[in-house]
């Protein structure tokens, strides 16, 4: 079943148990989560063959719930890019805006959502990697508080920021799925039970998708409509209205902090990345063997041949921001900023139940057209980068559309563990 | 330059540490697989999290935090309220990440001491610090090193052991000293139940050793730090025993010290020490400062470990349980010494001492068991199968079924050399002691056989008696107690 506007690496099918909450659903797995048996490229050369023994957490939950897994889904290599164009096995098209990237990097989980080629998918989200394809396919995704589901068996990108998160058509759908996935883990000692949190009915996340928002309290950091597209802005302060029509009320939140967000997401990212991807050697994985020299140099063969740009790039930035005489300048400072961003935004859900900002401050980019400004690129991810340095949940919806008929989403940011706040939040728009 | 010749009196020697030692745990750090390795076929104790596979994480074997704790507690460390790990960044083909998942900015253990004696004296060195971390895998070069090798083989069954580095003060002044700390810490970690001294790699040694100017050492011992990064030192690796450490580190101060006396500059270098041939050769001639890029390892939660020294208890250690053989057994500085040299040897003594009397428990185990199995090259654990046996034939002695001598010269060298039991030996030999009427009818028989003996006896000339004591132990074969014999003898010519 490949599609078009190619949403999946592989359409191998893995099914699941024979009945449970999801017996009826197809659910799409991003390509960088581990399948028993069904390779886990994480759209790299490097990967192509790689065929993990184990299942991550995540696919073991879905299976146990009866979801149909219909493929492995297209994804910018090892989850770097907001547009799903830096794949080895070529870019996934935007399915309800031709010529227009879906957003990423799990582009294609959001893209098979909203071609209805799965019923719900499955996507990981670093610095809104389920949020900004949600938000230009036109469906819901959720990035849970870092620490609510199991990243077990994730191939990590950078492991202190980044969960696996929902895409689905509606808030509801998403709040399910979710409510599958969550919950602590004996293999990720970072999961934390949310019922310590929150109470016993702390997962119950699809009874909290009853669109009442009736009392919520909005702030709206202004930060993040500085640089936004005006057509962007339009839709965004139209479904402010809508949720205003039905009982919320929203005031304005300075937040000086959220203007470092890109750089410390970044230097973050970036240095975690040179790290993790270290193991990509050509000893078990990628092209090996055959070259001259050394061990040494066999090592750089293999990574020069089996990575792509992007994440050469992303690895040679991240090992010099934590090399010796560079460290504090700009790993350090990097957490210094995570630690500003992480109070002052918690700080800001003190005085009000959601933060709401557009998901992505411009409409769904051309094809190629990022590719070309990979600063532009970065700076798409002002509003979403945020969210990961502060550990915190934030969902998708659709908020509408441009007059050229691309989606806009909004996006609604909620205090730790506080899934339930923004699923009723989001429920009211989709 | 002319070239500056010292004379070799006139320099010191400073040694600095960094001990690795495997901590004994059923599982890897990690991971849940098995550490109980032995010869098993490669890459068979592995898992996603071993083999650093995409998408495994790692989860904190509580068992090593205890092991850590409890190393802490024992070298009287400081142990923070909270630990953290980090990540060590390089590239080599045994490690499956890449990366090494360590301690860095605030390890287990901070500022400890170990004392130990060396040539009679008591030394402490300081202990830096001492984290865990993970041991890699290990490499199998076929046809040649990791340079000339046709190609090179990886076995992960090791990868994961949980380790722990033990970093010393440069306190050390001598190889002789190094290897009195390391006998005494592998012994403290035994005592602990921590640490296996016969598992491969269970102990490794890295080693920097520098010479300074004599007068450059104060009063105390201590060098100025700024005199140590002066001096040119070399890292010596590759070293994995007591008595390897003082050799590599004695063939390394002689090396330093000539080169000194000639004139010529010690290179700054790292050195591999080659066992077989007894000497320290050069790895790579201009190492670079390694740079590892450390950074906090996300993946594992902060771990609160305040609580955790109240709740680990640590066992008697060495020096405690010495004094306390002193006092309560009234034993003397050197049998003391002896029987705490091991937990084993210890808890073997004090389980004879309780069943039978401390100094015949003390003589048996210290002098006689001991002393047999140095001279055979064992070591106790060679005999630990075998502690019923030796706890029989200190039975037979003491209940004076067989005579100490017997006991000592035949049946313990016997046991020992062909692994009979006791019993068996005694029945062999016929070294039972004989009843009292076979010797009272061998008196008989002696005194009837000899007149001429009894008649000098009775003229009072002293030799007569131990002629006929000879005659009775011939006849009873040895096996009967020649006082008792004496006694005898006396009693039936007097009457
Ligand atoms: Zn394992």
């Amino acid at each position: 079943m490949s599609t078009e506007y190619n949403g999946y690496i592989t359409t191998e099918r893995i099914e699941g148990a024979t009945d449970g909450p999801l017996v009826d659903a197809t659910v799409a797995v991003k390509d960088n989560i581990s399948t028993e048996g069904v390779r886990t490229t994480c759209g790299s050369a490097m990967l192509e063959d790689y065929v993990p023994p184990y299942d991550a957490t995540v696919v073991e939950r879905l299976k146990a719930a009866g979801a149909t897994i219909p493929g492995k889904t297209n994804m910018d290599e090892f989850g770097m890019g907001t547009t799903t164009e830096t794949s080895a096995f070529g870019p996934t098209e935007n399915p309800v805006a031709e010529g227009h990237v879906p957003g990423g990097s799990s582009g294609g989980s959001a893209a098979v959502v909203a071609a209805g080629d799965a019923d719900m998918a499955l996507g990981t989200d670093t610095g809104g990697s389920v949020r900004a394809p949600a938000a230009f396919c036109g469906v819901v995704g959720i990035k849970p508080t870092y620490g609510l589901v199991s990243r077990y068996g994730v191939v990590a990108y950078a492991n202190s920021l980044e969960q696996v998160g929902p895409i689905a058509p509606t808030v509801e759908e998403a709040a399910q799925l979710l409510e599958v996935i969550a919950g602590p883990d004996p293999s990720d000692a970072t999961v934390r039970d949310a019922t310590e949190e929150r109470g016993a009915d702390a997962y119950d996340y699809t009874g909290a998708a009853d669109g009442d928002v009736d009392g919520l309290d909005i702030g709206i950091p202004m930060e993040l409509l500085d640089g936004a597209d005006e057509q962007v802005t339009e839709v965004f302060w139209d479904a402010i209205d809508d949720l205003e029509a039905q009982g919320a009320s929203y005031h304005e939140v300075d937040l000086e902090c959220l203007r470092y967000a890109v750089e410390a997401y970044y230097v973050t990212a970036m240095s975690e990345a040179s790290s993790n991807l270290a193991r990509f050697d050509g000893v078990r994985y990628g092209q090996s063997g055959g070259y001259d020299g050394n061990w040494n140099e066999t090592f750089a063969r293999a990574r020069e041949e089996g990575f792509g740009e992007e994440v050469k790039s992303r690895i040679l930035l991240g090992t010099y921001a934590l090399s010796a005489g560079y460290h504090d300048k700009y790993y350090k400072k990097a957490q210094d900023a995570r630690a500003w961003i992480k109070r002052d935004i918690n700080d800001a859900l003190d005085d009000a139940d959601v933060l709401a900002s557009p998901t992505m401050p411009v409409p769904p980019m051309e094809m190629g057209e990022s590719l070309e400004d990979p600063l532009k690129m970065y700076l798409a991810d002002a509003n979403t980068t945020p969210v990961n340095l502060a550990n915190l949940p934030a969902i998708s919806v659709p908020a509408g559309e441009t007059g050229d008929g691309l989606p806009v989403g909004l996006q609604l940011v909620g205090p730790a563990f506080g899934e339930k706040e923004i699923i009723r939040a989001g429920s009211a728009l989709a | 330059m002319t070239a500056q010749a010292v004379e070799t009196e006139d320099l010191a020697t400073v040694i600095g540490l960094e001990v690795h030692v495997q901590l004994e745990t059923d599982t890897k750090i990690f991971c849940s697989c098995s550490t109980d390795v032995g010869d098993d076929e490669p890459n068979t104790h592995t898992c996603p999290v071993c083999l650093g596979l995409p998408g495994a994480l790692p989860v904190l074997n509580e068992g090593a935090v205890e092991a850590a704790v409890k190393v802490g507690k024992a070298i009287d460390a400081t142990i923070p309220e909270e630990t953290t790990f980090h990540r060590k960044n390089y590239y080599y083909p045994d490690l499956p990440k890449n990366f090494q998942i360590t301690q860095y900015g605030a390890p287990i253990c901070q500022e400890g001491e170990l004392e130990f004696s060396v040539e009679g004296e008591r030394r402490a060195v300081d202990v830096r610090r001492a984290h865990l971390e993970e041991d890699p895998g290990s490499l199998q070069h076929k046809g040649g090193s990791i340079d000339t090798a046709d190609y090179t083989l990886v076995d992960y069954n090791r990868a994961g052991t949980p380790l722990m580095e033990i970093v010393t003060k440069p306190d050390f002044r001598a190889p002789s000293e190094v290897r009195a700390f390391l006998a005494k810490l592998t012994e403290v970690l035994e005592y602990l139940g921590i640490f296996d001294a016969t598992r491969d790699g269970s102990l490794r040694v890295d080693a920097n050793l520098s010479i300074v100017d004599g007068s450059e050492v104060a009063e105390d011992g201590a060098v100025d730090r700024d005199v140590l990064e002066d001096a040119n030192r070399t890292e010596v690796k590759n070293i994995s025993s007591h008595k390897g450490a003082e050799k590599a580190l004695a063939y390394e101060e002689t090396r330093q010290k000539n080169a000194i006396q000639r004139g010529r500059v010690v290179e700054q270098e790292t050195r591999h020490w080659d066992e077989s041939k007894g000497v320290t050769l050069s790895m790579r001639s201009k190492e670079e400062e390694k740079d590892y890029r450390y950074f906090r390892e996300a993946d594992l939660p902060v771990l609160r470990v305040s609580d955790w020294k109240e709740r680990i208890d640590i066992p008697e250690l060495p020096d405690a349980r010495r004094e306390r053989f002193r006092t309560e057994y009234g034993l003397d500085d050197e049998s003391a010494d002896k029987l705490t040299s091991t937990k084993e040897v210890a808890d073997f003594f004090e389980d004879v001492a309780e069943q039978f009397d401390p100094g015949l428990a003390a003589t048996w185990v210290a002098d006689e068991l001991l002393g047999e199995l140095n001279y055979r090259d064992m070591q106790i654990a060679d005999v630990s199968g075998r502690f019923d046996e030796i706890e029989r034939l200190v039975e037979l002695v003491a209940t004076d079924e067989i005579t100490t001598k017997n006991a000592r010269e035949t049946v313990l060298r016997e046991m020992l050399d062909d692994g009979d039991s006791p019993d068996d030996i005694v029945e062999r030999e016929g070294l039972g002691k004989t009843s009292g009427d076979e010797i009272q009818s061998a008196v008989v028989e002696a005194i009837d056989e000899n007149p001429d003996a009894v008649e000098d006896y009775h003229d009072g000339e002293g030799g007569a008696i131990n002629f006929l004591v000879g005659q009775v132990m011939q006849k009873t074969g040895g096996s009967a107690d020649p006082g008792d014999v004496n006694q005898l003898l006396r009693d039936e010519l007097e009457g």
